[in-house]
């Protein structure tokens, strides 16, 4: 009979079963950075000149910070002269059909309940000619331009829709924001571009699947979502497969932009390679996200399931700038293994009668660390906002870290703001009861992770959701002995 | 069905099962009794696997099969069920969707095909109805803010659901008050059938008014030193645990 113990062993060692390499012909650029790879990358892509003059400023603010040193966990060294730049995909499949693929990352796909022609995207096969990717992200877009959606590549906008994309990037996440931020504005790859037109309602999930060109866009993705007044989109990023990147650190921006009463819901499952037993060779995913209420009785919301990357560094923020503006942050995040996040929100309440609403879930496992940091701000103008923050850990054995740093800061006497905090063990006293109703300790773990997870996971779009319960217990496995 | 010879166990070093013998078939409820810290509990957790017991001596034999051998949710899967003298509150988790879970690993391992999701929700119903079991508490987490009452009769409830052939209840009575006792004996008496057993541990004999058990053995020093029927509960009832052990200790 296996003890708790094993198990919990058992899955928190467990090696990353899926990370695979792939050598895609590439047409790479030698790594360093300097100015002139930076003019390299806008004139490959054709890009006007006020975008490359403002990724050089992105360049000469990145030259000028330094690395955070508030963070819970040490921050690697990362060489920014020994990166590669620019990959150019050439659209050569490397599988000519899944046969090829290893079976094992494909009973993953099956038990993600990833359709077929999806799993061959994911696995990099050669995609039917007759039922192809391509087919139905133009189905997709033909039905969304009919409503006047944009839904394309951040290439694309800036070739396509210039004056939107000029006036609007940048606004919310300068130039100078962070270190990342500025890199990622002097490099940036490719991203997301979504723009919704007053009063339409977006009829489906905006799913990165369904984006032409959207792969091996990873290293310094770049999205802009803007929801013109009175309108609504939902907006799926990543997915809860396995996913290939050879690319050691991510650092993407994310910017969204609220009209008034507009709502904006960005939801994001990540599963990025997590690394060796000892953390070597993971993904970084420091990535900077935000968003603004611009407009009176917007809304945004972030949901994110975390659990992949060796290291999770991003607090995915909302600036209430319009009064009645909402802003709410879901989240889950999982560590394993030697695994780090520190990850959490912030919430900039400007507008009078501005909510929001904080539920972060961490459950660690194995040596990991798992840190929640939050902070609320109240400004002098923001009358009566209110805040609600709940952040709850969940320990699995005895080895792993559950820390929370909640930051509040209020200059409005009228504000409420509440803040409500557990840390709990998964009890042997729950696994054994659970056993004793005929559920094997592995099912009992994934059942236990899922009830407490429950609340943000019924954020998620309900497809979305099924396929993170999933991922949770997946990733909760631990070889079955 | 179940024979338990020569049981030794220990539980951090401390002996807690001191050579009990035990048979029990189909049919049968056998009621255990005994004092406090006598071992009635602690052979509920060894029969259901507890692993923080350890089995030092002895054998339990479960229609044919070597008990002891089997994890405990292959003992569940037998049909071994206990219910809980604490039961666990697990939140997020419906009780509903336990139930399916745990009754679609029963099935499967009966080689069963699970129940369809109508099938499944009528049994709910029908099996709500049996034990008197408020419908409400089937759809939220998995005993999360119940009464220690409602606690105790989920555990009834989940036992009509899993339908086992050997029901363990310990110290189901304990903390009931009078409506919920007669509710819970009531709901053991609908579901024993001639091939279910029941052993059922108590403190206290004023369940075995309502739930009449073939056998009352009385437990002491981690071993049975006293077997009887019915009768015997009253004796015990009446003049307490006292008398045995002087008898015991004069013997």
């Amino acid at each position: 009979m296996r003890t708790e113990n094993e198990i919990i062993e058992d899955f928190t060692t467990r090696e990353y079963e899926y990370g695979f390499v792939t050598d895609i012909d590439m047409d790479i650029l030698p790594p360093g950075l300097n100015e002139e790879v930076i003019q390299f990358i806008s004139a490959k892509k054709n890009e006007p000149d006020w975008l490359l003059e403002w990724r050089m400023k992105g360049y000469q603010a990145f030259l000028k910070s330094k690395m955070p040193e508030w963070q819970n966990f040490k921050a690697p060294d990362v060489d920014f002269q020994d990166i590669s730049y620019y990959a150019a995909p050439k659209n050569q499949p490397k599988y000519e059909s899944l046969d090829d693929v290893d079976p094992e990352l494909l009973r993953t796909y099956d038990r993600l309940g990833i359709p077929l022609e999806e799993q061959k995207l994911l696995a990099g096969v050669a995609v039917d000619a007759v039922f192809d990717s391509v087919s139905i992200a133009t189905t997709y877009k033909e039905e969304l331009a009919k409503l006047g959606i944009i839904f394309c590549s951040m290439s694309e906008a800036v070739q396509n829709h210039p004056d939107l994309v000029r006036k609007y990037l940048g606004t919310v996440v300068p130039h100078s924001d962070n270190i990342y931020a500025s890199l990622n504005t002097a490099v940036f790859s490719d991203g997301s571009f979504v723009y919704i037109p007053e009063g339409v309602r977006c009829p489906m999930e905006l799913s990165t699947y369904f984006r032409i060109n959207a792969q091996n866009t990873g290293q310094f993705e770049r999205t802009l979502i803007i929801a013109e007044k009175d309108s609504y989109v939902s907006y799926l990023e990543g997915c809860t497969a396995p996913q290939r990147d050879e690319n050691q650190l991510h650092a993407a921006v994310v910017e969204l932009i609220a009209m008034e009463g507009a709502e904006i819901k960005y939801s994001t499952v990540q599963n990025w390679f997590p690394g060796d037993e000892d953390g070597k060779g993971g993904i970084y995913n420091f990535v900077t996200k935000r968003g603004i209420c611009k407009g009176d009785r917007s809304k945004i919301s972030w949901t994110q399931v975390e659990t992949g990357s060796s290291i999770t560094w991003k607090y995915p923020s909302v600036i209430l700038k319009g009064d009645d503006s909402v802003g709410e942050f879901y989240s889950v995040a999982v560590t394993k293994g030697k695994q780090i996040a520190d990850t959490g929100t912030k919430i900039n309440h400007i507008g009078k009668n501005t909510k929001s609403r904080i539920i972060s879930k961490g459950i660690s496992a194995g040596q990991s660390n798992n840190s929640y940091r939050g902070l609320v701000q109240i400004g002098k103008g923001a009358h009566k906002a209110r805040n609600f923050t709940q952040c709850d850990s969940l320990l699995i054995g005895n080895k792993c870290g559950a820390h929370t740093f909640p930051y509040i800061e209020s200059r409005n006497q009228t504000a409420m703001l509440e803040h409500e905090a557990t840390t709990s063990k998964i009890g042997e006293d729950q696994i054994f009861y659970l056993n004793q109703r005929g559920i094997d300790p592995e099912k009992a773990v994934a059942l236990i992770v899922n009830g407490y997870a429950k609340e943000v996971l019924s954020k998620l779009p309900m497809e979305f959701a099924v396929e993170a319960k999933k991922l949770l217990a997946l990733t909760l496995e631990g070889s079955v002995g | 069905m179940l024979q338990i010879k020569n049981l030794h166990a220990t539980i951090d070093g401390n002996q807690i099962i001191n050579g009990l013998n035990l048979e029990v078939k189909p049919g049968e409820i056998h009621a255990i009794m005994g004092p406090n810290g006598s071992g009635k509990s602690s052979l509920a957790s060894v029969l259901a696997g507890r692993e923080e017991f350890e089995v030092t001596d002895g054998t339990v034999t479960y229609k044919g099969m070597d008990l002891l051998d089997m994890d405990p949710e292959i003992r569940a899967r037998e049909g071994v069920f206990l219910a809980f003298q604490y039961p666990v509150e697990i939140p997020g988790v419906s009780n509903i969707s336990f139930l399916k879970t745990a009754l679609d690993e029963i099935r499967e391992h009966r080689k069963q095909e699970p129940l369809s999701a109508r099938d499944f929700l009528n049994r709910t119903r029908e099996m709500q109805k049996l034990v008197q079991f408020d419908s409400a508490l089937t759809n939220r987490s998995l005993n999360e803010g119940f009464s220690g009452g409602e606690k105790k009769r989920n555990e009834i409830f989940q036992m009509a659901m899993l339908d086992p052939s050997l029901a363990i209840l310990d110290e189901t009575d304990s903390g009931l008050d009078i409506d919920a006792l007669r509710i819970v004996a009531d709901g053991v008496n609908k579901l024993h059938t001639p091939e279910k057993a029941f052993i059922i541990i108590t403190h206290y004999q004023r369940l075995l008014e309502y739930i009449v058990p073939d056998f009352v053995h009385v437990l002491s020093g981690g071993k049975i030193v006293r077997s009887g029927d019915k009768s015997l509960a009253l004796e015990l009832e009446e003049k307490g645990y006292d008398w045995l052990r002087e008898e015991i200790a004069t013997s």
